[in-house]
């Protein structure tokens, strides 16, 4: 079965975010012995955001590893394990710790291909997660997506309902290149419909997530669900939001973003991750450069701020986009309401 | 016993690395060969010893310092010269060059340009292995200079936790660039890092071919027995400074000169001719045979085409 969406002919359950992931990887390493995950506490303690519960159980040690605390080295053995013929699935605890295996992501694995003359080939996976999530304070809040996206020779991956997060995972474990999926810890308890037959979801392929009219919002993980939040409300006052989640950041669907955009003519694009030198600044530069002549206002970015998440939460709150940001962006994109005095006042603690 | 045959092997695979190395520094100097160049001359009976105990399904993680480790494994030296001059029909297609020069088909995993990152990918390597239930040992060939970099002791121990059939082949040529290797140890007995965290560990004298392989194929063995990883230091010195431009004056003029000395290409030919019994004639032809084959290899190189920007955006497309 591929990609359509929820409804379907086959059943469905509703399944929490992290079980879906679970499933995924429950099915890969059932259909090919070459699949192995490894990480810090994700055998019998089955992870600290329980996506690996039970794997070790059917699977064995051999092939559900705790590792000692040596991101950069564990992370290098997965890819030395893959260019040699293994599916390695690497688990990161939280992607503030990758900051401490850029070298075997950004060197070895994202390269390996180009330098072996397209002979090599790395089928890894490192799968992290991400995003603010209640007072976790400066190194375990950050959105660090746009320092994966700058990288040639790496998918990047960041599912937003348990339907992607199963279907995108399979995917990316099936994938001969380096792919990195990054979850956000405020969706694992989240919960959607997913199918009981077998699905994949192809990468590169968007979704809209919200069919609307009068703007198209961009977003994806856990701003997808605050971006539709908002555009319910939007709705209530006239407003017709379409939500579109490209899913995969690398490849980027950039035909979706621009039907959207030529349909809606106004933008707004949401990233959890700060502003400065980041994804939807892209996106933004895509839109403008392939669909400037159907913009019928400045493209509007709802980001974070740019400084480390403070760890008071009224502060964290602030930091990061929220629902009512989201909704003062797409009055300001269709100029329902447009005075300045009601634009957020944040302040730019490091310029 | 050991054959003559075999040391008349040994000894052709020791010149033809110290061959490949001074006609492609003459390469270099004339232009053809550009970026960065670091020769493997002093130290080539540590890739010949240890390469010659391993078999084509073994594989090798090599270094910055990666020509000896290739040729070693049993690359061609047409294809490596045109991988060096950049050219299509090179290893890498010319998209590698000197410092990512690999052999996949004969388990050549590839050079590595970042000290030490190439050691967690051959514990990964030898830990594929593993769960695969294959006969393959890995050996990771890295220097003294990565032993002060964390995933050196991180990578050895996961090998030793999870018994990975691996031999760590640490080239100590006392220098880190040029940084001697005093100044960044207290320990500069290197072999004692793995003793520490529980890992068989010796030193051998790295510019005897015959004490490198014998210590290699031993501990290959126990690796196949299921009693890895390995580690073994091998001590050395580097003839030259650490790329083809630096001209390595901090290298004490006594010590080199020793070290010359104590050359890995004199040392093999004496093993072929005493313990060989091989005439003079019979070394000679050795040499000629390896001398007509670099320059059957740099004119295939130099006659090669490069590779075409539309053969190289159709690989990246997907990047």
């Amino acid at each position: 079965m591929t990609d359509k969406g929820n409804s379907n002919s086959y059943g469905s359950r509703i399944l929490m975010y992290r079980e879906a992931l679970n499933e995924g990887l429950r099915e890969e390493m059932e259909r090919d012995r070459t699949v192995f995950i490894m990480g810090e506490g994700i055998a019998e303690r089955g992870g600290s955001y329980k996506v690996t519960v039970g794997l070790v159980d059917q699977f064995g040690p051999g092939r559900v590893i705790d590792t000692p605390i040596a991101e950069a080295s564990f992370t290098g053995v997965g890819i030395g394990a893959a260019i040699t013929g293994m599916r390695p699935v690497v688990e990161i605890l939280f992607v503030d710790f990758a900051m401490l295996i850029l070298d075997q992501i950004v060197n070895q694995a994202a390269k390996y291909k180009l330098m072996t003359g397209g002979i090599g080939k790395v089928p890894f996976v490192l799968r992290s997660q991400g995003g603010v999530g209640n007072g976790l304070a400066a190194q375990h809040s950050q959105s660090l997506e746009g320092i994966f996206y700058h990288i040639p020779g790496l998918k990047l991956v960041l599912p937003s309902t348990p339907y992607d997060a199963k279907g995108l995972l399979k995917t990316a474990i099936r994938c001969d290149d380096p792919v990195i999926f990054l979850e956000h810890k405020l969706l694992y308890m989240t919960k959607g419909e997913v199918p009981q037959a077998e699905y994949l979801i192809e990468f590169g392929k968007g979704d809209i997530k919200r069919s609307g009219n009068d703007v198209t919002l961009v977003a994806w993980s856990n701003m997808i669900q605050r971006s539709l939040a908002a555009a319910e409300k939007l709705a209530a006052e006239g407003i017709d939001v379409e939500v579109v989640d490209p899913r995969t950041l690398v490849p980027l669907d950039r035909g979706i973003i621009l039907e959207s955009v030529k349909k809606t003519e106004h933008v707004v694009i949401v990233q959890e991750a700060v502003r400065r030198g980041g994804v939807a600044s892209d996106i933004a530069s895509i839109i403008q450069e392939e669909a400037f002549d159907y913009l019928d206002a400045p493209i509007e970015i709802v980001a974070g701020m740019n400084t480390p998440v403070p760890f008071n939460l009224d502060l964290e709150r602030g930091s990061v986009p929220q629902e009512e940001d989201i909704i003062r962006a797409v009055k300001r994109a269709v100029y329902a309401e447009t005075t300045p005095a009601e634009k957020p006042q944040k302040m730019e603690l490091v310029s | 016993m050991i054959s003559k045959k075999f040391l008349a092997k040994l000894y052709k695979t020791l010149y033809t690395i110290r061959v490949f190395e001074s006609e492609c520094i003459k390469l270099y100097r004339q232009g053809h060969i550009r970026g960065y160049f670091h020769p493997y001359t002093g130290e080539e009976a540590i890739a010949v010893g240890v390469c010659t105990a391993l078999n084509d399904r073994d594989y090798i993680t090599s270094t910055h310092r990666g020509h000896g480790h290739c040729i070693a494994k049993g690359a061609r030296l047409d294809r490596m010269v045109a991988e060096l001059l950049g050219k299509k029909t090179g290893y890498c297609a010319g998209y590698g060059g000197s410092m990512h020069i690999a052999n996949l088909s004969k388990g050549n995993l590839g050079a590595n340009a970042i000290v030490g990152a190439n050691i967690p990918m051959g514990v990964g390597a030898a830990l594929g292995v593993t769960l695969r239930g294959e006969d393959r040992v890995t050996a990771v060939f890295t220097t003294d200079g990565a032993t002060n970099n964390g995933v050196f002791m991180e990578s050895l121990n996961l090998a030793a936790i999870w018994n990975v059939p691996m031999i760590l082949v640490v080239e100590n040529n006392q220098y880190a660039v040029s940084t001697p290797i005093e100044q960044a140890t207290r320990e500069p007995d290197l072999y004692k890092r793995g003793l520490g965290i529980g890992v068989e560990s010796y030193a051998v004298d790295g510019n005897d071919v015959l004490q490198v392989y014998e210590k290699t194929r031993e501990s290959a063995q126990r690796c196949r027995d299921g009693k890895g990883p390995i580690l073994i230091e091998a001590k050395t010195y580097r003839h030259g400074g650490h790329h083809v431009n630096d001209p390595g004056l901090y290298l004490p003029k006594d010590k080199l000169e020793h070290y010359k000395s104590h050359d890995p290409i004199l040392i093999g030919r004496k093993y072929l001719m005493q313990k060989g019994k091989a005439s003079k004639k019979e070394v000679e032809a050795i040499h000629a045979a390896v001398e007509k084959e670099m320059a059957e290899a740099i004119a295939f190189a130099t006659e090669s085409p490069d590779p075409s920007m539309a053969e190289f955006l159709e690989m990246v497309e997907a990047f």
